[in-house]
């Protein structure tokens, strides 16, 4: 009696399966085939348009293509010109002149003028601003315009790392008559090789190309951007040809591109670090031995392999390339677990002893497996950790109060040593109360490496500072990773830059 | 006062009670707008710079003092600005809602679809191998995350068939029907599936109880055909806990699927506010949970209502 049921069942079953795959063709044919505007995909949207005050990887990304700074980096971290065709440091470092480029010009069509270096520079020190990379600019005295091209930084003490810090988009040159508006942050209108056409966050970007730029041509029409919050689905609408250029982060998803005959996985090593940070204001971990013993128990390479399927490099704590030391001259990369035992043993802790690791959740996709092979490569030397997994803003709140014992972190790097680690290794360092941990000879030599002008003595200043750092072990430096992105054939040209830039997409080519 | 004027009066003290429910907890979780925006850079900051962004995402003040500023502007149906987006929150949830409506009702109609008729079946063939077919069936898709379903769907579909519905750029309904749908469709058959099982479950029980009841016993022996004791005398009575369970799966709905919305990419309201929680974008948070809890309240009371047309014995008026 129940069978007409059924057979009704499996028709309607049948007809709507019918009616799916009409409709998936149809969606699929329909979808925009505009051959020379490149379609990309990435997991994680721009929370604001506001280059002075926009820190996240995410947001800089997007305002890379829209605005610009006076100079900027190449795939080398070499400083190249950008916004200024030239610049020059004074004999006594005090003063530092750009020659700006005189073509250069504004979305809206301004020139781009040494008035709008300076009235940039003057919002971003503004406390009001609240722009948190201030910090790299202190040393800013006054700006002089002797005419329109030129601008005139004054240094109150000679400041060497302040050029490499201005090639940040968080320095980037906006229009004065946009800041005296107040439009900043709610309209981009940089210099830049794209025109931003329309966002909508956590959806999707349109960006065009500027006809205008001084910097080059554009060979593409424009981006169009989606936000694809799962990166598995990126690689699916990769795999469908939706999407012809995409940004990966976890190793994870990046590992299976290449099995994917038509997509190239192109891997770029960056200055970003992941790192076991202890705290040296907490007991036991006040005492050296301890550290050290922590660093000597673990296995950099294993935890590399275990928890990113190898997708890195083992680093000391300076990780772009012209500063960095050989890992295997630094202390304890080997690992050593009669030794991390002997150095327990020695500071009084024989048996080991219990904290608590923090991390966040998702940030870096893989820190729950890297604190799971930290905890039990630590086991081995008697101490236990209890992980404690965070969301990614209560990590940051709590790591920022230094309220932790040990702690699972990613950290940003830079491409000058002195404005990758002031912040933690100075006295009067910003973040000085994350890392918890003052020592003379790291201060010393941090305030040496800013004011030296010769390369070869900068390199071996920074050299004694990372050896030292990693000899007290107030953090475990672990290794760096990769970003990856991904690419149909049809695209060319794209370079990536060991700081995650997306600027390269401005040389792109689509066949 | 009536049933229908009683449930209403509530609404705004339920809807009073919600709010100061969210506005709490979401400033009891630690981090806030400025750490959302900088992340550890957040500890560069001086205090005046501070104070500075403070002022500019209107935390600057006293818990109270928000709160009251809050509740102000909402009695005015103003229910203030979105710092990710920078429009009124009311403006956001309205563009994000249509698709989270449509997403609803077509995973509702799915799981009926499909859920009533083989809930159904299996009662009518109840401890047949036929209907332990279906009950394992049933079974599986409960249990089964429906991340699961959705990333099998898109792997199975990309990797073995090369196709996939357009995904990032969300097309309206009423601008390409046609595409609308072929996005759409992927997302509610994954939802559907665990619906469609609740349903089929749940249906199939009342069937079994109805179906011994001797009204149907009854029909039976006068020589009413089998579909017509089912379909015209058993069903409409077993309805009633399918229509319960219904109800509140499709309030919840309505509230955004966020693990769906996230594997396929759709600009929903699950999605909006999980983005409004990780951004700490407190006034666009308040806003919508205050709009799902009022859906929510709204959805139950037609199933309440639904209940008097079902069964006449169900009498929700004057006491």
């Amino acid at each position: 009696m129940g069978l007409p049921f059924f057979q009704t069942g499996a028709a309607r079953r049948i007809a709507s399966g019918v009616a799916l795959a009409a409709m998936l063709g149809a969606a699929t044919l329909t979808a925009p085939v505009a051959a020379a505007t490149l379609r990309m995909a990435w997991s994680q949207d721009a929370t604001g348009l506001d280059p002075h005050k926009q820190t996240a990887f995410s947001s800089i990304r997007l305002l890379e293509l829209i605005y610009e700074p006076l100079v900027r980096l190449d795939s080398d971290l070499t400083i190249i010109p950008a916004l200024a065709q030239s610049w020059e440091f004074a004999e006594d470092g005090k003063t530092l002149t750009f020659k700006l480029d005189p073509d250069a010009k504004f979305q809206n069509g301004e020139k781009v003028t040494s008035a709008d270096v300076k009235a940039s520079f003057e919002r971003l020190m503004a406390e009001e601003t609240g722009a948190a990379a201030r910090a790299n600019f202190l040393s800013i005295a006054s700006i002089d315009t002797p005419d329109e091209t030129t601008a005139v930084f004054n240094l109150s003490q000679p400041d060497v790392p302040i050029l490499t810090a201005m090639t940040s988009i968080n320095a980037a040159v906006v229009p004065a008559s946009e800041i005296a508006s107040g439009g900043i942050g709610t309209k981009a209108i940089g210099s830049g090789p794209f025109k931003l056409e329309s966002w909508e966050p956590n959806a999707k970007e349109v960006l065009s190309a500027n006809k205008d730029w001084a910097g080059g041509t554009v060979s593409v029409d424009g981006i169009d951007i989606s936000v694809l919050p799962d990166e598995t689905a990126i690689l699916a609408a990769l795999r469908t040809k939706q999407v012809d250029f995409a940004l990966i982060n976890d190793p994870l998803v990046a590992t299976l591109v290449p099995n994917e005959a038509s997509l190239t996985l192109d891997r770029t090593p960056v200055l970003n670090y992941h790192v076991l940070q202890l705290n040296p204001s907490r007991s036991p971990m006040t005492e050296l031995g301890v550290r050290q013993a922590i660093s000597c128990a673990i296995d950099r390479q294993d935890v590399l392999d275990t928890a990113l399927l190898g997708e890195g490099k083992v680093a000391g704590p300076l990780t772009m390339p012209a500063y960095a030391t050989d890992p295997a001259e630094l202390f304890c990369y080997e690992r050593d677990v009669e030794k991390a035992k002997q150095l327990l043993a020695d500071a009084g802790h024989a048996e080991g002893f219990s904290a608590t690791v923090i991390a966040a959740t998702g940030e870096p996709p893989t820190a729950a497996a890297e604190a799971q092979v930290i905890q039990s490569q630590l086991a081995e030397i008697g101490i236990k950790l209890d992980i404690k997994m965070m969301e990614l803003n209560v990590y940051i709140d709590t790591w920022l109060k230094g309220d932790f014992d040990m702690a699972v972190a990613l950290n940003g790097g830079r491409a000058d040593p002195y404005s990758m680690y002031n912040r933690y290794w100075t006295k009067d360092g910003n973040l000085q109360k994350v890392a918890n941990y003052i020592d003379d000879t790291l201060d010393d030599l941090m305030q040496k490496g800013r004011v030296e002008t010769d390369p070869a003595k900068r390199k071996e200043i920074f050299a004694a500072f990372e050896k030292h750092l990693a000899e007290m072990s107030p953090w475990v430096w672990l290794y760096t990773s990769y970003i990856y992105t991904a690419q149909q054939q049809n695209v060319d040209g794209f370079v990536a830059t060991p700081t995650g830039s997306l600027f390269g997409l401005s040389a792109v080519t689509i066949k | 006062m009536n049933y229908l004027t009683r449930r209403l009066v509530t609404f705004p003290l339920v809807m009073l009670g919600v709010s100061i429910l969210v506005f709490v907890s979401i400033r009891l979780v630690p981090g806030d707008a400025i750490t959302a925006m900088l992340g550890t850079e957040a500890g560069l900051l001086t205090p005046d710079q501070r104070a500075a962004l403070e002022a500019y995402f209107g935390i600057d003040q006293g818990w109270l003092v928000q709160y009251g500023r809050w509740l102000a502007g909402a009695l005015q149906g103003d229910l203030g600005i979105s710092v990710t987006y920078g429009k009124p929150v009311l403006d956001v949830i309205l563009e994000r809602f249509p698709l989270t409506l449509e997403l609803a009702l077509l995973s509702m109609a799915i799981a009926l679809l499909v859920g009533l008729p083989a809930g159904v079946f299996a009662a009518t063939r109840n401890e047949r191998s036929s209907d332990l077919v279906v009950r394992i069936l049933a079974m599986i898709g409960q249990s089964t995350p429906n991340f699961v379903v959705g990333l099998l769907i898109i792997f199975v579909l990309s990797v073995g068939f090369g196709v996939l519905p357009v995904m990032g750029t969300f097309t309206p309904f009423f601008e390409n029907p046609l595409q609308n749908l072929g996005q759409m469709i992927l997302p509610a058959i994954t939802l559907g599936f665990a619906f469609a099982a609740s349903v089929t479950r749940i249906s199939r029980s009342a069937m079994l109880d109805v179906l011994s009841e001797d009204y149907v016993r009854t029909a039976r022996s006068k020589g009413v055909p089998a579909l017509g004791v089912i379909w015209r005398h058993a069903l409409p009575n077993a309805l009633i806990p399918v229509v319960t369970l219904s109800g509140v799966e499709f309030g919840y709905l309505l509230g955004g699927a966020v693990i769906v919305e996230q594997i396929f990419a759709l600009p929903g309201l699950g999605r909006m506010v999980l983005d409004a929680i990780l951004q700490r974008d407190y006034a666009l948070v308040q806003g919508s949970v205050l709009f799902i809890a009022l859906n929510f309240m709204i959805v139950n009371l037609i199933v309440d209502l639904t209940y008097a047309l079902l069964d006449p014995r169900i009498r929700l008026g004057d006491r």
